[in-house]
């Protein structure tokens, strides 16, 4: 098993034909994903020339002729919020959106038409999703993962990767790493990953990786808390980013006394996380609290 | 008491992804969608800011104008100016006031409590009306916002009485006095939510339904606009009970711009920090910091871990430098340009996740700019990992050039502590 993706997930590509769509998909196949088809109106009812799969015009036919339940966005951003909407109008189970500069105003309507729907959105802004040996519906470096039973939940792309490395190269593997997405509106929040990962039988550890900004952090700490049955590694990154100024990710900035990296850390080795000063110690840590079940 | 937080942050926030603009230009907006301002006319010398005044005064009835300058910062009221000490704000009885107020603040540099001890050089000043005038009733100051709830994904719109002073302080000793209205993104805001807001703040009569009037264009301003903050503070009921902004701070949300391609010419860019202006141009994401060891990574997430390792190696980060996913040779060597720009860097660590990104490519990218750009005098500590890090290490290592390659991230927090040492 794993989370959200695995090898029976149906994959339709929403930006199919585009640059970012064709060459994405392109590695998603080469990983073995099961993408069946793609979406790119007005090219409806031709084969991907490169791809050799079907393209439809709209999310629905898509569905209805390939049975998918899974679709991953790479629209411009001014199209993303409404590529998202189509995807969740067409009953697709699980959307990855990639995009990154999706208007806030756009997002605050994509949240409030989800809230009543039964999928799951992940992201904007985010590397995806990705099940080792099962499925890669996103566009992390797939040669890094190793089947195993770690799972990881970060709102950083290139981060992401640095984990999934260190667990590698520790000897372990990932069971799923979710990529959440930076931005201030996203559509499932840390807590909701942890959860997931928790009730994932074949999940043994979870890294929580987050970074100034918000109140995800504290939220899926106090959850952990309470309802946490396996151990978890977490690191905070911009512990040196100062006051008011916005790093990169649209949500990342420090705003009072508990955004900051310290204020969060502090907090989640209250509610029993294994927190690391350094994101160079995250393999290391997560061996070391895992102990004999590591080896088993 | 998270939102208040955040808001705080989002005073003083100089960012790619919110535009700031000037009390001038936001009333400008905020008026063209029938929210009630504080009239005034920009000004960028001393005489037209007397001509300004001369049509203020006409238009008021009133010798009594203000003269504002007009920086990217907020606290100008208690800011004074390097040279002349002239309070960012000031009241001007007569048009000798105005050009003697004009005269000391364009050309000087103002420090307010936002700005730091460097402060911003002030080239205009806005002359406005004296709203403070006498009247039927007492003249009050009031609180008002609307922003983001990440909380919820919802706009919200937070008040008080409090109206003057610094919100911060309200939200932390009286949080009573501080009111929230959320809007739902399906309906919009209401006209009992417009109600409630005037009622709350304690209004009656002609106030209360100017309250009403002004708080409902001030969120359709705020939706229109794709703001990603309104600030007013203060809003004021004047002596006439008009409710008018008398100061506005308005940050767009820059993912947004393309709907709003007029919004660009609003842009200031002498309000920025130059270094970041130049990093723009080629896509570069730079925060300019105040350390000792300059960054270049891929993705924010990683940049903001590698200032961390930076500190844990007892370094202090000088950046934020941010390539994005497309890092090629000319990317790298714009990047390793403005880092060198900055005199404290005693040492630059490059550090690249490759995933789309081939390190290869990085590490060519490196050695091309290294060569180019001559004597590069502090060491260069580079960490390529991922796709194709093993032939990157090789190019760097064989490159002759002096620099140091790990790939490990622990290996080159090492190495960040051994060149400091």
């Amino acid at each position: 098993m794993s989370v959200l993706v695995d090898k029976n997930s149906k994959v339709i590509v929403q930006g199919f034909t585009g640059k970012e769509g064709t060459f994405h998909a392109s590695q998603m196949i080469e990983y073995g994903t099961n993408v069946v088809g793609g979406v790119t109106p007005g090219k409806g009812g031709s084969l991907h020339p490169d791809l050799n799969k079907p393209i439809f015009n709209t999310v629905q036919e898509a569905v209805k002729a390939t049975s998918a339940n899974v679709s991953i966005i790479f629209v411009p951003p001014a199209f993303a919020a409404d590529a998202i909407l189509e995807a969740a109008d067409a009953g697709i189970a699980v959307i990855v959106c990639i995009t990154e500069g999706i208007p806030t105003k756009d997002m605050i309507k994509v949240k409030d038409y989800l809230s009543d729907k039964s999928c799951t959105l992940i992201g904007p802004n985010c590397p995806g999703v990705m099940t080792p040996g099962g499925a890669k519906v996103g566009i992390m470096p797939g040669f890094i993962f190793n089947p195993g039973r770690i799972g990881i939940v970060s709102k950083s792309g290139t981060l992401t990767y640095e984990a999934v490395d260190q667990i590698t190269k520790a000897g372990l593997g990932q069971s799923t790493a979710i990529g959440i997405g930076g931005d201030p509106i996203i559509g499932t929040s840390t807590k909701q990953a942890v959860e997931m990962l928790m009730n994932d039988p074949d999940t043994d550890g979870i890294i929580m990786i987050g970074e100034i900004g918000g109140g995800m952090e504290a939220e899926a700490a106090r959850w952990i808390q309470a309802h946490g049955t396996k151990p978890v590694v977490g690191f905070i990154a911009g512990q040196t980013a100062p006051a008011g100024r916005r790093m990169g990710h649209a949500g990342a900035i420090v705003g009072g006394k508990d955004d900051t990296a310290a204020a969060k850390m502090a907090i989640m080795r209250e509610c029993g996380i294994h927190v690391v000063e350094s994101p160079a110690e995250i393999g290391a840590k997560m061996l070391e609290v895992l102990g004999a079940k590591a080896k088993a | 008491m998270e939102i208040f937080c955040k808001f705080a942050a989002l005073i003083i926030i100089h960012s790619l992804f919110i535009m700031n603009i000037h009390e001038y230009q936001a009333k400008q907006i905020l008026k063209s969608y029938g929210v009630a301002i504080q009239e005034g006319i920009v000004a960028e010398s001393a005489e037209a800011a007397v001509e300004a005044a001369k049509t203020i005064q006409t238009q008021s009835g009133s010798d009594w104008v203000v003269v504002k300058a007009q920086i990217h910062a907020g606290g100008r009221g208690k800011g004074k100016t390097i040279n002349s000490n002239q309070k960012g704000v000031a009241v001007a009885k007569n048009l000798d006031d105005v050009k003697t107020i004009a005269q000391n603040l364009i050309g000087d540099t103002l420090v307010t409590i936002q700005t730091g001890e460097k402060g911003k050089l002030v080239s205009k000043v806005l002359v406005a009306q004296d709203v403070f005038y006498p009247g039927a009733s007492e003249p009050k100051e009031y609180y008002m916002s609307v922003l983001l709830d990440r909380a919820t994904s919802k706009n919200v719109i937070i008040y008080t009485t409090e109206g003057g002073m610094d919100i911060e302080e309200v939200a932390e000793h009286t949080p009573e006095k501080i009111h929230r209205e959320w809007v739902n993104p399906t309906i919009g805001f209401q006209a009992f939510q417009a109600r409630k807001i005037a009622f709350n703040l304690g209004l009656s009569g002609t106030a209360q339904k100017e309250m009403e009037k002004f708080v409902t264009a001030l969120y359709r301003a705020y939706d229109e606009t794709d703001s990603a903050m309104f600030e007013i503070n203060p809003v004021l009921k004047t002596s006439d009970d008009k409710i008018i902004a008398v100061d506005a701070k308005v940050d767009l949300d820059e993912n947004a711009l393309y709907r709003h391609k007029d919004y660009a010419l609003l842009r200031d860019e002498s309000e920025e920090d130059p270094t970041e202006v130049e990093a723009k141009k080629f896509n570069l994401n730079y925060v300019k910091l105040d350390g000792n060891v300059g960054c270049m990574v891929n993705g924010a997430g990683l940049a903001m871990a590698t200032m961390d390792i930076i500190k844990l190696s007892g370094g202090e980060p000088a950046n934020f430098l941010d390539v994005g996913g497309t890092a090629n040779a000319e990317t790298v060597e714009a990047g390793f340009k403005i880092i060198l720009s900055d005199p404290n860097v005693k040492a630059i660590l490059i550090n690249i996740f490759g995933g789309i990104v081939r390190c290869d490519r990085v590490a060519q990218g490196v050695v091309d700019a290294y060569k180019k750009l001559g004597n590069i005098n502090v060491p260069i500590i580079v960490r390529l990992q991922g796709t194709n890090a093993v032939e990157a290490k090789k190019l760097i290592d064989e490159s002759g050039l002096e620099v140091k390659s790990a790939i490990l991230l622990k290996e080159a927090a090492e190495l960040v502590k051994t060149v400091l040492a």
